[in-house]
């Protein structure tokens, strides 16, 4: 507040022309050789008395001296859901990764071999137990936590599993869909025309495909053609073993219309706007227009829609997991869980419930994110103070004030 | 305005019997004191403090009066103002009083505010295309209005509305009646917005920069029609705006705030003959004087060239030997064809010659095709017709690829400051562009260039870090220029570089534009629909009118002895800020638009 008080105007001018765009506009523009400045001759500080402090003061303070990126950050880390969905999608992904190991690395649960059988301890009951203050019979985890399935195998150790075969499922489909949807999308976008049109079209072609029945046959084509051509049974297991790599990219290559879509109608609003034109002015390839000018104002829309396509994928490989088309032994995931022990459920619930939840969590944490990152990017979005916040403000000022009168009764 | 379409001149706006009962709230009476504000204070909660807005304002306001609130964007005008209607975002709080004929309008809300808003206070919006609802007919709009604050049939209600329309002086109001906002002009729908803020016979008028919009010729009918409009009706009007020649026509009393505080208070003779704040007298300095430039000097001959039926202007004779920096033979521009919309021929027949290093001014309204032959010239537009060459080389037909080293010799600096910079770029990198890719300058060598760059446009060097978003106004101009001179062209395109800006900024690029000018020594087509400022530059003025040139000749001939009849109107429309001199060129101005409204 104090640096707008006109009576310091002209001792910080210079300081404010760096921090302070509003009356950087008068400090930075008070060198010139102004009209007024030359009709009065005026001394400084009547000079800075005659310069307002230029327009849209108030929004430049709320984003004073940031970037782009920095007021997206901050705008986002405000959205406490999105935050919270960050926090629980870290973890959930952190757990998964380090208790199973990633690749050829172990990971430090004591059940590595999620398809191998065992003892069944007590049904196979789950052995993790709530605290005594939430009703519990005292916090332990036990030997199985999850509990186990009719032949041993750990509930525990199959669901982390299941939820890094999700995540892989996931992000590769988004980067997959994210490539070729915004590559389609500019280019149809950028050049208009007879491009866009055969782009277009294709685009349509491919949204009237249904992505379960499509998902559904592929999924069965990988296994009845390999053994159809007589492949060797090295090729076929191989194939198998990629089988959730397989399965994302081909859901990327039907996902991707959506996307492609969004970015046309973006980069057409785009093309439209000056700085593309004065890019052009001064000579930039078309290459360099779209991906250093375009491509960045884009920005904020590829990267909502980028998550809100993966949480949906999320629920869509399940989907076809259950319905058995999708990822199949050797490999494991959270629908093909369900499947398997969908006729468990009366018996052994556990079975259902844990890979259930974290299907219900995985997909929740990224819509949330989705939602943080979409009002992150907009900016017409206007931060409203609760009544809190104003009172808080408010005191500040008041004592601001008392000390500024203390300070003049002192002088 | 032909004959039939003013038979309300006189009785303003006195209404049908039969909705005189529907209408009978309490009028008001001239000299009658309706609005006391007192202590009015705006605050904006940002980032966790209260950021003042507006600071302590104090005045009245009687019926009939004119009240004109100045001073730059930023200065808390508009807020103080829309908070008497509750207008104000969500995280704005407005404390003091004001009292509207006794009622007390600072924290009124819910039904008691819109009884008020509408009925009571009317608001003019700046922007009419926005403020009026593209999905309805603009008769709809104004019925809407009258039928939410009074009983009233649908049929009186249009009644009310064409009578209303009529007084806004809007041709042929049965037709235009049915008519979407976008089918009118910018004119008209200003008209449309001033008539369904006086549907209800307001006490309070606020006007929130009603011309600011429009173009010189528009705003000047705009202004004629207010002030008409205030000899017939008893409302108190407040009148918002950052231009001292637009309130030289019409106010009574003017506030000049500064940063949310009222440094002047005074009537307007007191004003404008002796403003004691230096903020009134940079105000006053930045308004563009027409002729205070060129008044002076004497014509020796005639050189001014008119079109006339069928014959458009001839090509000035140019300097033997020398390659002229822009040359138009004849030249068609057309908007190329996108989809099924046709192409659109928007510029034809021209004729135009720039020497190197010569201004030339070009100055018509909106629509008129200026920006067409500007965007032409920097081969952003294609040349279908005629011949294009610019210093030197022929442009007329060359593909994008040959276009390269044209490059080198053009930069176009753009209307919209906000939408000509990228926002995801820090400014530096957008000013060394050019040098980037012409010079391939790399590292230190194009810091060291970019920082001369800031130099010269007058800017701190430590601004290059920093994002078009953290920028006024016109330091992003100052950017823009700085970029379209970064390979030090030949030729300079200025499409309206000041039309965004606050009067006050626009006399500071502009000055700065003059300077580098003449540093720099290129050659530039400064486009502009205000002929005062195109006279501060520019040597020659060319006058465009509906797609072809109207005038071309010497700016001081132009500006003192116009020919024709459309640059005769575009003279009388700029506003000066001082009112006795502005009533006569009222007069004049009036003679001239009763003959042609647009």
């Amino acid at each position: 507040m104090s640096s707008h008080d006109p009576e310091n105007q002209p001792l910080d001018d210079l300081e404010q022309s760096r921090t302070q765009p509003g009356t950087g506009a008068a400090a930075g523009e008070n060198a010139a050789a102004d009209v007024a400045a030359e009709a009065h001759a005026a001394v400084s500080s009547t000079e800075a008395d005659a310069f307002g402090r230029g327009e849209g003061v108030i929004e430049a303070k709320e984003v004073e001296g940031l970037s782009q990126g920095q007021i997206v950050l901050r705008r986002f880390t405000r959205h406490k859901g999105a935050l919270a969905g960050m926090i629980v999608l870290g973890t959930v992904a952190l757990l998964a990764i380090t208790s199973m190991g990633i690749g050829p690395i172990p990971g430090w649960w004591k059940f590595q071999d999620f398809l191998g059988s065992g003892t069944v301890q007590n049904g196979g009951a789950p052995t993790l137990h709530l605290p005594r203050w939430l009703g519990g019979p005292g916090f332990a985890i036990g030997d199985h936590p999850f509990g186990q399935d009719e032949i041993g195998r750990d509930n525990f150790a199959q669901v982390m599993k299941g939820v890094q075969t999700s995540l892989f499922v996931m992000t590769v489909m988004g980067i997959v869909q994210l490539i070729i949807g915004v590559t389609i999308g500019a280019l149809s976008g950028y050049y208009r025309g007879r491009l866009d049109m055969v782009l277009m079209r294709f685009t349509d072609m491919v949204i009237t495909l249904p992505v379960i029945v499509i998902g559904a046959v592929l999924g069965k084509l990988v296994y009845t053609i390999p053994t159809k051509l007589n492949a060797s049974d090295a090729l076929v297991n191989t194939i198998h073993k990629y089988l959730p790599l397989e399965l994302a990219i081909a859901l990327g290559c039907i996902l991707w219309p959506g996307m492609a879509r969004l970015v046309r109608s973006e980069f057409m609003s785009l093309r439209e706007r000056e700085f593309v034109d004065s890019a052009r002015v001064a000579g930039a390839s078309d290459w360099r227009i779209i991906t250093k000018h375009m491509l960045p104002n884009a920005m904020g829309v590829i990267i909502v829609n980028v998550t809100l396509l993966m949480s949906a994928a999320v629920v869509l490989e399940t989907a076809l997991s259950y319905l058995g088309f999708g990822i199949a032994q050797p490999n494991i995931s959270l629908g093909n869980l369900i499947s398997a022990n969908q006729g468990a459920f009366a018996t052994r619930p556990w079975l259902f419930w844990w890979p259930g939840l974290f299907i219900i969590l995985i997909a929740l944490c990224v819509n949330f994110i989705g939602d943080g990152l979409r009002d992150a990017f907009d900016p017409r979005q206007k931060r409203i103070p609760s009544q809190r916040q104003m009172d808080k403000a408010q005191l500040k000022d008041d004592r601001g004030l008392v000390i500024e009168t203390v300070k003049e009764e002192a002088k | 305005m032909t004959e039939n379409h003013n038979p309300l001149a006189t009785d303003g706006v006195t209404l049908a019997d039969e909705d005189v009962t529907a209408l009978a709230h309490e009028s008001v009476h001239r000299g009658e004191k309706i609005l006391e504000v007192k202590d009015l204070c705006i605050n904006f909660w940002v980032n966790g403090e209260w950021f003042s807005a507006a600071k302590d304002m104090t005045y009245d306001l009687r019926a009939g009066e004119v009240l004109a609130i100045v001073g730059e964007s930023g200065s808390g005008k508009t807020q103080s103002s829309m908070s008497l209607v509750g207008l104000l975002p969500a995280n704005g709080r407005t404390t003091g009083s004001a009292k509207l004929k006794g009622t007390e309008l600072v924290g009124l809300t819910g039904s008691k505010l819109r009884s008020i808003r509408g009925k009571e206070i009317a608001v003019i919006f700046q922007e009419p295309m926005t403020a009026l609802n593209p999905l309805y007919t603009v008769g709809f709009q104004i019925v809407e209005t009258l039928r939410t604050h009074f009983v009233m049939s649908p049929h009186i209600a249009k009644e009310r509305a064409l009578e209303l329309m009529r007084l806004v002086e809007i041709p042929e109001p049965e037709v235009r009646f049915d008519s979407y906002p976008h089918q009118l002009s910018g004119g008209q729908r200003q008209r449309i917005m001033i008539a369904q803020s006086l549907s209800c016979e307001p006490k309070l008028l606020i006007a929130d920069e009603p011309t600011t919009a429009l173009d010189v010729t528009v705003q000047a009918e705009i202004l004629k029609l207010m002030r008409d409009l205030r000899e017939r009706v008893d409302a108190g009007i407040i009148l918002i705006t950052h231009d001292m020649g637009v309130v030289a026509d019409m106010a009574d009393r003017i506030i000049v705030m500064k940063d949310g505080q009222v440094v002047e208070h005074g009537t307007s003779a007191q004003i404008f003959g002796d403003p004691q704040h230096p903020y009134t007298r940079q105000l006053l300095a930045a308004v563009p004087h027409l002729g205070s430039l060129t008044s002076t000097l004497e014509i020796h001959e005639r050189t001014t060239m008119v079109e006339s039926e069928g014959h458009p202007v001839p090509l000035t004779a140019a300097t033997p030997g020398v390659a002229p920096a822009l040359l138009m033979e004849d030249v068609a521009i057309e908007y190329p064809k996108i989809g099924r919309k046709p192409a659109f021929r928007a510029a034809q027949n021209i004729n135009l010659l720039i020497e190197p290093g010569e201004v030339v001014g070009l100055v018509g309204e909106s629509g008129s095709g200026k920006t067409t032959i500007g965007r032409a010239a920097v081969a952003l537009l294609p040349v279908v017709e005629g011949r294009l060459t610019i210093a030197g080389r022929d442009i007329t037909h060359a593909k994008n690829k040959d276009l390269l080293p044209f490059r080198k010799d053009v930069g176009i600096v753009f209307q919209d400051p906000g939408s000509s910079l990228n926002p995801r770029l820090p400014v530096g990198e957008s000013i060394g562009e050019p040098l980037y890719l012409h010079q391939k300058l790399r590292g230190s060598e194009l810091s060291k260039k970019v920082e001369d760059l800031l130099d010269s446009v007058e800017l701190p060097r430590s601004m290059r870090n920093r994002y078009p978003h953290e920028l006024s106004g016109g330091q992003r101009q100052r950017i823009g220029v700085a970029r379209a001179l970064a390979l030090q062209p030949k030729l300079l395109i200025a499409d309206e570089p000041t039309s965004a800006l606050d009067v006050s900024v626009q006399a500071r690029v502009l000055k700065l534009f003059q300077n580098l000018q003449q540093d720099y020594g290129f050659a530039c087509l400064f486009i502009s629909h205000d002929l005062a400022v195109v006279e501060m530059l520019s040597k020659r003025v060319a006058v465009m009118r509906h797609g072809r040139l109207v005038e071309v000749g010497p700016t001081a001939e132009i500006v003192n002895n116009p020919q024709h009849e459309y640059t005769q109107r575009l003279l009388a429309a700029v506003p000066v800020p001082d009112p006795a001199e502005q009533k006569k060129r009222r007069e004049l101005r009036d003679e001239i638009i009763a003959g042609v409204v647009s």
